[in-house]
């Protein structure tokens, strides 16, 4: 129903985050998906869909506020976690699918990946926002991580480890992304003409 | 073209291109993500769907929403949707608002639609303050919260929600925390299929006017014990908690009002209508 608008211009030059295919090893095998290896690719999926939602959200609270730089870039990262969903989608074929909200389907609080609508200002710097994405992108790899040392279950080990390695890649790159753009004064949310009546 | 079948429909769907306006952080936006992540998961369709609300920074939902939707008058949106309930028991009503709007405003309408018990689900956006109007203390402000417009605070004890709902007869009755967006879609959802007049307390910080709630996610918590449905032991564990227990509270077993359609206004519109002709 509705179509999200393509991103705008970017706030500064941002690096390529570039994927790779997934290893035979742990891709290409749906004829005989255990239901621990399934949940597990539902959850994958999830993450990258869910986290693309929330960019997408928050860019549009973003562009509501006149903060272009920062919805470019929640646009931005939106789209990476989108390619990412799809590739995951991808390689395994056989990921449940279903109605719901993948977090919610999978009876989750929200995914690792996910930035809570709760840590946003709307005068936020771009480097304040690729703070959260890194957050993000940190939880998401101690996420796979855990799992692929925990799990029993040697496809589902395999695929984690991929993807957290992956998810290694992503916080490297944001980082390096964060090194260009200029770093916030602590006083970056002050506003002089703030909306609190009673101020 | 042929109507998508239920399964098709995602959270997405049911979310409008408009754009919210509401301040970056709001707790509404996670509440309006719960709304429609549960209307999927009970495969309803938006066109059988009414988002009913007053006047509020919450009360801008049906906006968001491609379900059918009524921004009603202050206070009254309870009244909208009883009215559209009785008429329609064929539609899934949500009403929602927020504390000023559902306790003060509408303070009387929120204690007759318990007692009615019509079966609708009354969503309450709690942030203890009034937003759209600039920071007012609201029925559910502490009354030792200090501003500029109530200095030293109201002094004024605050209204318990939930312990009215109880008493005055809602069959449902549940407290949820925007920040945990899931565990409020799960509530919805039950509150939607529980018959009945439902009421869905869910705490969404201002972060505007009441930054300080931003520490909710600290103090939100899983209630310890299970949902009854004895009215009496529900009050006296909601007014013997610390405000922050989370879950299903109370889920009763009376039989919802729904008069019946049609047969009780056989031929009294038109004598109505020749009543006020001039």
């Amino acid at each position: 129903m509705s179509t999200r608008p393509a991103g705008r211009r970017s706030a500064k030059k941002k690096p390529v985050v570039r994927k790779k295919a997934l290893r035979p090893s742990a891709a290409r095998k749906p004829a005989s998906q255990s239901s621990v290896y399934r949940e597990f690719l539902a959850q994958a999926r999830a993450m990258e869909q869910e986290a693309a939602e929330r960019y997408d959200e928050l860019a549009d609270q973003m562009d509501v506020h006149n903060n272009v730089e920062v919805a470019a870039l929640f646009r931005k990262m939106a789209e990476i976690e989108r390619k990412h969903a799809v590739r995951v989608l991808g390689s395994f074929p056989d990921t449940p699918s279903s109605s719901l909200a993948p977090s919610l389907a999978i009876g989750q609080p929200e995914m690792p990946e996910t930035v809570p609508t709760s840590e946003v200002h709307y005068l936020m710097p771009p480097y304040r926002a690729l703070m959260l994405a890194l957050e993000s992108e940190q939880r998401a790899q101690s996420f796979f991580a855990r799992i692929a040392r925990t799990t029993r279950d040697a496809r589902v080990r395999a695929a984690a480890r991929e993807l957290a390695d992956e998810e290694r890649e992503h916080v490297r790159l944001v980082k390096e992304w964060m090194k260009k753009v200029p770093k916030p004064d602590s006083g970056w949310d002050f506003d002089p003409d703030p909306p609190v009546y009673s101020d | 073209m042929n109507a998508p079948d239920v399964a098709a429909f995602k959270p997405q769907d049911f979310k409008s291109d408009t754009k919210p306006v509401w301040c970056p952080g709001c707790g509404d936006y996670s509440v309006l993500s719960s709304i429609t992540k549960s209307l999927a998961a009970l495969e309803l369709r938006p066109e059988n769907v009414a988002v009913i609300s007053g006047i509020g920074c919450s009360s801008r939902i049906p906006a968001y929403t491609t379900c059918y939707g009524f921004h009603g008058v202050h206070g009254r949106a309870l009244a909208l949707g009883t009215g559209l309930k009785v008429a329609r028991p064929d539609l899934t009503v949500l009403v929602t608002g927020g504390d000023g709007d559902g306790y003060s405003i509408g303070g009387n309408h929120f204690m007759h639609a318990c007692r009615r018990n019509v079966d609708l689900t009354y969503i309450v956006m709690d942030n203890h303050v009034y937003g759209m109007t600039k920071g007012q203390a609201s029925p559910t402000t502490e009354p030792d919260w200090s501003s500029k417009l109530s200095p030293g605070g109201t002094g004024v004890r605050t209204f318990h929600p939930l312990v009215i709902a109880l008493a005055a007869g809602a069959n449902f009755v549940a407290r949820a925390f925007s920040g945990d967006p899931n565990g409020t879609a799960a509530i919805i959802s039950q509150a939607v299929r529980h018959p009945g007049f439902s009421f869905v307390e869910v705490l969404s910080p201002c972060v505007t006017f009441r930054p300080e709630q931003r520490n909710w996610k600290e103090l939100a918590h899983a209630a310890s014990v299970a949902q009854t449905d004895d009215p009496v032991r529900a009050a006296h564990r909601v007014m013997t908690d610390d405000g922050f227990n989370i879950g299903v509270l109370y889920a009763g077993k009376r039989t919802p009002y729904q008069p019946p359609v049609g047969k009780s206004l056989d031929g009294a519109m038109e004598k109505i209508e020749k009543e006020f002709l001039l």
